[in-house]
């Protein structure tokens, strides 16, 4: 998959015209576009140089070994180094290519990362990017097969996008990197090829805005990541039944948008919430929480959560398929508010 | 005074600072006036300060929940670290950090970390940053015997020795992690010895000499500056008092004998003879250079009593940089 993929190297917004790009150009683009834009911005992580994936692919040529580093099997030394490479003035983007390898370097990023900034009385900023595809749905088993961010969530001084389309995919990540605290990066490997195409002018997506990807009145569905295009297909679906679904895209989770969430759930009176991570304290369950302590009266219906069990990811197909949430799952839920 | 003799007068002085403000410490926290646990470097000051005395004031530095000697060793004010102790706002981390994470990047210190090994990887993304940035600045970061068996460091000696990042790996050894002894925890004899696995020089000093501690670390920091990498110091120490104050810590764990051989290698009685036996300092300057420092501690002591209490409505400061707003707060 990853092969077919890859794209020849290009860089600026004006090679893109008129194209369309998958999810993971864009986030290589997003890349290339910031590295241009300022000499303190580096890439590290495994086999960046050659872009395994294909989101650094040409990166090294372009800005040399020094700017786009490849790095030993160390993610905990790298992510840690990350951190004073930010304090001491640069701004790196770390490739952790799958994201259960945070697991990894989760001292580097909760510890140090997460923590410098305030617990030094804000003498630095610790602007670093780290960068992880989850891998889910594809057969890979527990090992590599995870959507680790709501265990990020409960770690304060981290901010944390979702991007869930090509446009956001490089809107947010450009701007996590000029942003000046440790921003977390989940893609979604599922949408690897998702294509679309982008503004021809630069753009950026602030962190803390979601998106209203489809407009409703009588139930919300948030819906993370890769849930998102299946709350879409849901709401296809209920729309044809007269059930009028309002899609939200919180596309980061810290900050998260709760105006947005509130003021939708003010209207609809309902709640559904699409997340592909497990069950138990995930951003669903946090949503599905603050949104019954806020607007308790004027809920119709519990919130319903449409998330992973709380299992390890199984090997076998027939097993992992039926995990995640699904269109069909996520328009059974957004019924049961209304029934 | 030469030049020589002005930079050992400095050492001695920052050697008994710390002392000094260790032992302030120690009673200020035992009266209840410095919250939490608290690590001293007593017995350590000749190995803090020779290493610290080899870096340029530009220079990182990264250390370890040992944290008060590191930042005072390397130049920073003693008034905002003594206010840091004692959680005051005026502190050198705004009362965030306390004892285990003294940072001052005025100086060059980049900050100590309470989780062993961890700040290893920071010191070499700081020497990292300095190759990109094109500037010859070194980054020392101070671990101990029991931090040598993590993996971090395992992972940052090999990325400096491939990058040849100018760093400095300065493992203080005072013999005890905790309540465990080197030789129970650790495969070799020296530390140092592990360099070779990278492809690095190591190199063993007496770490209650300061000189011979000044001049293996100068010779590791201009190699770092010279772009030819990495060396791992080992200064041999020792840690005369329990692992912190204000912790339970079983006793019983060591010989009083064994402590007893380390009494009489006090760092300090032991450079102040020398200082006046080679005649670079008299006897009423050494009483003179306590004298200023034990004002210079009591005046920082003074400060930090002095000193209010950070605000509670601040207490979100500083942990975004572009604020978000907690949802307490948009009700």
């Amino acid at each position: 998959m990853a092969t077919t993929l890859t794209e020849t190297a290009h860089t600026s917004a004006t090679d893109r015209k008129g194209r369309r790009l998958t999810y993971l150009r864009a986030i290589r683009d997003a890349q290339s576009e910031e590295l241009s834009n300022d000499p303190n911005v580096v890439m590290l992580g495994e086999d960046v140089e050659t872009g395994m994936f294909g989101t650094s692919g040409g990166l090294r040529d372009e800005f040399g070994p020094v700017r786009v580093r490849d790095t030993p099997i160390s993610e905990l030394g790298f992510c840690g180094a990350a951190v004073g490479m930010a304090m001491t003035g640069l701004r790196p983007i770390v490739d952790l290519t799958i994201a259960t390898f945070t697991y990894v370097a989760f001292d580097a990023i909760v510890s140090q990362a997460a923590k410098s900034g305030y617990m030094f009385g804000a003498q630095a900023k610790v602007p670093v990017v780290y960068r992880a595809a989850m891998f889910y749905g594809g057969g890979d088993a527990a090992h590599h097969s995870d959507r680790p961010y709501a265990t990020f969530m409960t770690v304060p001084g981290l901010k944390i996008i979702v991007p869930s389309s090509p446009y956001d995919a490089m809107g947010l990540l450009k701007s996590a990197v000029r942003d000046d605290d440790p921003v977390l990066c989940f893609e979604d490997k599922n949408l690897w090829g998702v294509r679309e195409t982008l503004p021809d002018e630069e753009f950026f997506v602030p962190l803390g805005q979601a998106a209203i990807k489809r407009e409703g009145s009588d139930v919300t569905i948030v819906a993370i990541a890769g849930a998102v295009r299946l709350a879409l297909q849901a709401a296809e679906k209920l729309n044809g039944e007269g059930i009028s679904a309002e899609v939200i895209d919180p596309r980061s989770l810290v900050p998260l948008d709760w105006p947005t969430i509130f003021e939708s759930v003010a209207k609809t009176g309902r709640l559904v919430i699409a997340d592909p991570a497990s069950r138990t304290c995930s951003a669903a369950s946090e949503i599905a929480a603050t949104v019954t302590e806020e607007l308790f009266g004027q809920l119709k219906h519990a919130p319903v959560r449409v998330t992973t069990p709380d299992v390890q990811i199984p090997f076998s197909p027939p097993l992992e398929r039926t995990l995640y949430p699904d269109p069909t799952r996520i328009a059974e839920a957004a019924r049961r508010t209304i029934r | 005074m030469t030049q020589d003799d002005e930079l050992l007068t400095e050492m001695y002085r920052r050697m008994y600072l710390i002392r000094v403000f260790e032992e302030r410490a120690i009673e200020l926290q035992r009266k209840g006036e410095i919250p939490g646990a608290l690590h001293t470097s007593l017995n350590q000051e000749a190995t803090v300060v020779g290493a610290t005395l080899a870096l340029r004031h530009d220079d990182y530095m990264t250390g370890n929940h040992r944290s008060h000697g590191h930042p005072i060793g390397k130049g920073a004010k003693v008034d905002r670290l003594m206010a840091e102790l004692m959680g005051k706002r005026t502190g050198v981390c705004q009362g965030r950090g306390g004892s285990m994470h003294l940072a001052d990047f005025s100086v060059g210190s980049l900050g100590e970390s309470g989780i062993i090994a961890s700040g290893v990887p920071v010191a070499l993304g700081a020497g990292i940053s300095a190759q990109v940035r094109g500037t010859d600045q070194v980054c020392l970061t101070f671990f101990g015997d029991g931090a040598s068996n993590a993996g971090a460091i395992h992972e940052s000696m090999n990325m400096a020795a491939i990058w040849k990042v100018p760093v400095v790996f300065f493992c203080e050894n005072n013999q005890w992690a905790v309540t465990t002894p080197i030789a129970k925890s650790t495969s070799v004899v020296d530390i140092a010895q592990r360099a070779s696995a990278y492809g690095f020089p190591g190199v063993v000093v007496d770490g209650q000499d300061p000189v011979e501690v000044f001049t293996a670390t100068t010779e590791a920091v201009e190699r770092a500056r010279r772009g030819e990498g990495p060396t791992l110091v080992e200064a041999k120490t020792y840690r005369i008092l329990e692992h912190a104050e204000g912790l339970p810590i079983p006793s019983k764990y060591r010989e009083e004998a064994e402590i007893d051989v380390w009494r009489l290698r006090d760092p300090l009685p032991a450079f102040a003879k020398r200082l006046t036996g080679e005649g670079i300092l008299t006897e009423e300057q050494v009483t003179e250079i306590a004298r200023e420092v034990v004002l210079e501690v009591d005046a920082a002591i003074d400060f930090a009593r002095s000193s209010e209490f950070p605000s509670a409505d601040s207490i979100f400061d500083g942990l975004y940089s572009n604020p978000i707003i907690p949802l307490a707060r948009l009700r």
